[in-house]
């Protein structure tokens, strides 16, 4: 499952201009996408592979 | 053509490895929406099979992660809309999101800004989550939202204004030499 780690986001260019916060709010969004997904997800897998096998 | 076609029953599993690898950034956008770990993770799922039954009107080679996040906020306006007492911010959420940081390297004020974030407008926040954190274009963040490019422009400006004051109340200068301090 390693296209869960793939970023699939654009490259962000550092603007030195930029408040110090700015950085925080990528900080809040990128401690949130490196997080492994949670249990609950695996059901989703399942969900997903069962909506593909009828789709079939 | 080497390039498999995300739609139909061939294409399925392009289209799955491309909606799984955005799972996670669905999961960043829907918390910093809502602010509760656990409902943006029943967000991000619930878009997920809406995106997967959708998939066919997903265009091929288009952008996986903004399609998603239109779904995904679409979704997430009307559970805000049906159920609207649930859906806003309470301060609990806040501190259990503080906890989960705890162990991530965090040298910045991430409690002051999840704060500062709670305090924004549903658009502004939206807007700020979409450009300043998810690394979108106005033209994207506009499409996403549905709105002008001009319309995204201002309300991230002032988004941006609005937490900067929140954030550093005294004024001009920058708090990020405090923060890396």
């Amino acid at each position: 499952m390693d296209d869960r780690k793939r970023t699939p986001g654009p490259s962000r260019a550092r603007n030195s201009k930029e408040p110090g916060w700015a950085e925080g709010l990528r900080q809040l969004y990128d401690s949130v996408v490196h997080e492994p997904l949670p249990d609950s997800f695996d059901d989703l897998l399942k969900k997903l592979d069962r909506a593909e096998h009828e789709n079939d | 053509m080497k390039t498999t076609e995300a739609t139909g029953a061939d294409g399925g599993d392009a289209f799955r490895r491309d909606l799984l690898a955005v799972l996670p950034h669905l999961r960043a956008f829907a918390r910093g929406l809502c602010g509760r770990p656990d409902f943006a993770d029943d967000l991000v799922q619930e878009t997920a099979i809406k995106a997967w039954s959708a998939r066919d009107r997903f265009m091929p080679g288009s952008n996986m992660r903004a399609w998603t996040f239109a779904i995904l906020r679409n979704h997430y306006l009307s559970e805000l809309r049906r159920n609207r007492h649930q859906a806003e911010y309470d301060p609990d959420s806040a501190e259990r999101l503080l906890v989960m940081d705890a162990d991530q390297e965090a040298p910045l004020h991430l409690s002051d800004m999840e704060l500062a974030l709670r305090k924004l407008s549903p658009e502004r926040r939206e807007a700020l989550m979409l450009i300043g954190a998810g690394g979108f274009t106005y033209e994207e963040a506009a499409k996403i939202c549905g709105c002008a490019v001009g319309t995204m422009k201002s309300r991230v400006a002032r988004a941006r204004d609005q937490l900067a004051h929140l954030l550093d109340p005294e004024g001009d200068t920058i708090g990020s030499e405090r923060q890396q301090a």
